[in-house]
């Protein structure tokens, strides 16, 4: 992944033969239906939806940037901004609450030295949706990897993996 | 008490997520049974077997298949819901992980049934593991022949793709799914037109759940009539349950139709009770938006009719179980929170309410909360979707009723526990509100 904005060529090329593939999966008439999978493409490419390959993904499912715009801004894992190098999502709803998971952020807050909801370079501490641990809770996400059942040891084992 | 297995009869087997050790154990056999027989036998079959969804609603399935129309000359298509999210959910997930096939292979047998040459899977963006497993079994049972030109060698072309969300709760709503399988924002659609007459890109469209969908290989094994007899009268077979909160060993449990509540969190095969000196004060039972239970009202069978004379439903099989030491008014703040975050903004009451829901909820448990606030509470619930009964909602999705009746519930059952926090002016647990098992350790 290039920290650079612009594309570097390699780049254009994984993005077009991944957007040439998944376009095969929809009817011909109906290239913007790959826009949520398009858009997760990009940012496994680029960290997050850069404005450049926004504009590049509606060109490709020919359809205007406003609609690249309308469902990078609704859906939450997509990042309209460069995200910190951790994204971690910590569910604190009902079930995981039950848990220990206001306990979980606030010891995460202290730790990282952040505030849930504020981004920054390293970290972007985030509270979610409920994620589907309820029986092994709490639970949280870095990067999209999973981890539940989570202890004060098994946290903190984890961030020391967060070089 | 036996529950016989049928969702995770082979779960946990050597290989069971690979197509080999699915094969080993059997499957894709039903498959070939469903293919002798002529789509509406396969139809039929699945009515015999009173299989009810299990994504919320525990709409009859075969009934819901009965209402594509036969004579409308547009593509039909199979969408499967993954996006598993209603809070205390936690059952497709794991069958994404351990039997990826028995998904695809009922996917198999109703898109045959339906005719529907196209199935998209759309899963939460959150499932990074599941997904992956998913992948894989569909690229295992493509390259085998399964899937692709020719269905298990049939002149019957299947293509299945998984689409993975982005994050929002709302594209669990069958609607919101369509749109966001459209490539656009979740925003759920007027009904009627329901799916399956206008769906996806306005052709004829099933959505129904993973777990609906990965039992219907045991009915062709085993027999409609085997399943049926399983449940009861008008709910067949057994059903997956996340049973979550305070009580000594959570977790996916299958169940049968008669298990009760009580049986669910004391028996020894379940939840093992509850910690030393604790009692259960309210359950959650189908999702954090079913309406609340008292202890006193265990005894109900985890089955979908059983809830209609409780007005609570068995929705998503999610029960969350709150002990003597929990506070209700903050469970309550978690639980509207979540529907204030997720609201898709799209109808004035649930955009709107939701937060201020939330807000009124917050001032009541840090002890600012004045009577009144009680009363606007209610009023703006009641504005939404007034309960009881279920099902009478102002708003275009059912995100509405599902952010009000928590609110309904609590505060009917428990509204003492509110009184007290205005009366006290703060939370009488203190900073303890979660019960046995709210600390961090
Ligand atoms: C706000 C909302 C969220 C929903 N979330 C889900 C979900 O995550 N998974 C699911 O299967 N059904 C969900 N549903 C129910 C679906 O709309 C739909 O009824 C279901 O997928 C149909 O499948 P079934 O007939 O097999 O149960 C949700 C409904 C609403 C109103
Ligand atoms: S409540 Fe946290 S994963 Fe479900």
């Amino acid at each position: 992944m290039s920290d650079a904005v612009a594309f570097t060529p390699e780049e254009l090329k994984k993005l077009d033969a991944g957007l040439s593939e998944l376009l095969g999966h929809y009817p011909v008439d109906r290239k913007r239906a790959a826009m949520l999978p398009a858009l997760r493409l990009l940012q496994e490419i680029k960290g997050w939806c850069t404005p450049e390959g926004m504009k590049h993904v509606a060109d490709k499912l020919q359809t205007t940037v406003e609609r690249a715009y309308e469902v990078a801004t609704f859906y939450v894992m997509f990042h309209t901004q460069k995200p910190g190098k951790y994204v971690i999502d910590v569910c604190t709803n009902l079930s995981c609450a039950l848990r220990g998971a206001e306990g979980m952020l606030k010891h995460l807050e202290v730790k990282l030295g952040t505030q849930a909801g504020t981004n920054g370079d390293k970290f972007f501490l985030r509270e979610t949706e409920c994620l589907a641990s309820c029986g092994t809770a709490p639970c949280f996400q870095i990067n999209e990897d999973h981890h539940e059942n989570l202890t004060k040891e098994k946290v903190d084992k984890l961030l020391e993996t967060l070089v | 008490m036996n529950v016989e297995k049928v969702v995770t009869r082979n779960w946990g087997k050597p290989g069971q997520n690979t197509l080999a050790g699915y094969k080993q154990h059997g499957g894709y056999e039903s498959l070939k049974k469903a293919l002798e027989l002529a789509p509406e036998a396969v139809l039929a079959e699945v009515k015999k077997s009173n299989l009810r969804g299990r994504g919320g609603a525990g709409f009859p399935t075969g009934l819901k298949w009965s209402f594509v129309p036969k004579d409308n000359p547009k593509p039909r298509y199979l969408a499967i819901n993954a996006d598993e999210s209603e809070p205390g959910t936690a059952k497709d997930r794991f069958i994404l992980e351990n039997d990826p096939h028995s998904l695809l292979e009922g996917i198999a047998i109703a898109c045959w049934a339906l005719g529907a040459h196209t199935c998209y899977i759309y899963a939460r963006g959150e499932f990074k593991y599941p997904s992956a497993v998913l992948d894989k079994a569909i690229a295992e049972a493509t390259a085998a022949g399964i899937f692709g030109k020719k269905l298990l060698g049939r002149d019957f072309e299947l293509n299945v793709y998984q689409v993975r969300g982005a994050g929002a709760y709302i594209c669990g709503e069958e609607t919101a799914m369509l749109e966001s399988l459209e490539g656009k924002k979740g925003w759920p659609r007027l009904k009627p037109p329901f799916p399956a007459v206008s769906g996806l890109f306005g052709c004829p469209t099933v959505v129904n759940n993973v777990e609906t969908i990965a039992t219907l290989p045991a009915i062709f094994e085993k027999g409609a009539e085997w399943f049926a007899k399983l449940g009861t009268d008008k709910s067949g077979g057994t059903r997956l349950v996340t049973l979550s909160g305070v009580c000594n060993r959570p977790g996916t449990y299958e169940v049968s139709m008669q298990t009760t509540l009580k049986d669910l969190i004391f028996d020894e095969q379940f939840g093992q009770g509850m910690p030393h000196g604790r009692t259960v004060k309210a359950v959650i039972p189908g999702g954090s938006s079913a309406p609340v239970l008292t202890a006193d009202e265990m005894g109900v069978a985890l089955e979908f009719e059983a809830f209609k004379p409780l007005n609570s439903m068995a929705g998503s099989g999610g029960i969350i179980v709150m002990d003597d030491t929990c506070c209700m008014v903050r469970c309550l703040w978690r639980v509207t929170r979540f529907y204030a975050e997720e609201s898709c903004g799209q109808c004035t009451p649930c955009r709107e309410g939701m937060p201020w829901m939330t807000r009124l909820l917050r001032k009541i448990e840090e002890g600012r909360g004045e009577p009144k606030d009680l009363e606007a509470l209610m009023q703006v619930a009641t504005s939404i979707a007034p309960w009881p009964p279920i099902g009478l909602g102002n708003t275009i999705c059912a995100l509405g009723d599902a952010g009000a009746l928590p609110v309904q519930s609590f505060v009917t059952k428990f509204k003492s526990e509110f009184e007290q926090h205005i009366a006290e002016h703060r939370c009488p647990y203190g900073d303890k509100p979660w019960g046995a098992f709210g600390e961090f350790q």
